[in-house]
């Protein structure tokens, strides 16, 4: 089965980020396919490079980007969402005009288009939040 | 299954104070251009969203309510707003806006969006959506 996911909360402060993580490496260990998460609302601070947890705590943005990696899973981050909350491309720093980047490996920003087409396109589309 | 999907937009929280019910008109919009069979549903505190007179000076954020009337611009003509939640709220249907959009297959006639509905009906919609996004 193919499905999309859509993790709408931000990291450490709420689940949502960890359990989409735990749902996503369990279905594709079970053989779907999981084409895309899609990251909105405070969901797209999960992208920042910058962030530095404690040595014997999970690191959420890691474990996306290793799982990017591993099965070409497209993180994307939704640039309006990502816009207000200070999280940039190389491009989109660029473009305005700001002196630093901090978007993650594994992830790239883009429109929300990219979510409903996600709806469109796959079996199953789960939406992890509060 | 068919090219044309059910998508419905799910609204539970009041207008303000969080930024869901903004982000999710936000997405609303920009759906509208996939030519989906769409629908939104208010109930809980989203049924706060389609109040009439909404003033937000006095917080200084954005008042988007007006955007709510634009939408059947876009063929977005389903408003399903659940009688439950208006009654708990104190609300009644004579409280939400007046959202309006032209039904094509009917000569242009001016139409009413906003469908209140119990919360059995309610259910049924939801189970009967291929995509359904919560905010």
């Amino acid at each position: 089965m193919k499905i999309g996911v859509v993790i709408s909360e931000g990291p450490y402060t709420h689940q949502a980020a960890d359990t989409a993580y735990h749902f996503v490496k369990s279905a594709l260990a079970k053989g779907h396919e999981v084409p895309r998460v899609f990251f909105y609302h405070d969901g797209v601070n999960v992208s920042t490079r910058l962030s530095i947890p404690p040595q014997d705590e999970r690191h959420i943005q890691k474990n996306w980007s290793a799982l990017a990696a591993e099965h070409g899973v497209d993180l994307v981050v939704c640039i309006a969402a990502a816009q207000r909350r200070g999280l940039l491309d190389e491009n989109e720093a660029t473009r305005q005009g700001k002196d630093a980047n901090n978007i993650a490996e594994g992830f790239r920003i883009s429109g929300l288009g990219q979510l409903i087409e996600m709806g469109i396109q796959t079996d199953r589309l789960v939406m992890f939040g509060d | 299954m068919s090219d044309i999907k059910k998508f419905l937009y799910v609204n539970r929280r009041a207008p303000y104070g969080t930024i869901y019910a903004l982000e999710s008109l936000e997405v609303v919009l920009i759906g509208a251009a996939f030519d989906q069979d769409v629908s939104l549903a208010f109930l809980d505190d989203g049924v706060f969203q389609l109040t009439k007179g909404q003033n937000t000076d006095g917080i200084g954020v954005k008042n988007f309510s007006p955007t709510f009337r634009a939408l059947g611009d876009y063929e977005v003509t389903k408003f399903y707003v659940e009688r439950e939640s208006l009654a708990e709220r104190g609300l009644t249907e004579a409280d939400l806006q007046e959202i309006t959009y032209e039904d094509e297959d009917d000569d242009w006639a001016e139409k009413p969006s906003i469908r209140v509905v119990g919360r059995d009906e309610m259910a049924a919609i939801m189970a009967d959506q291929d995509v359904v996004l919560s905010f």
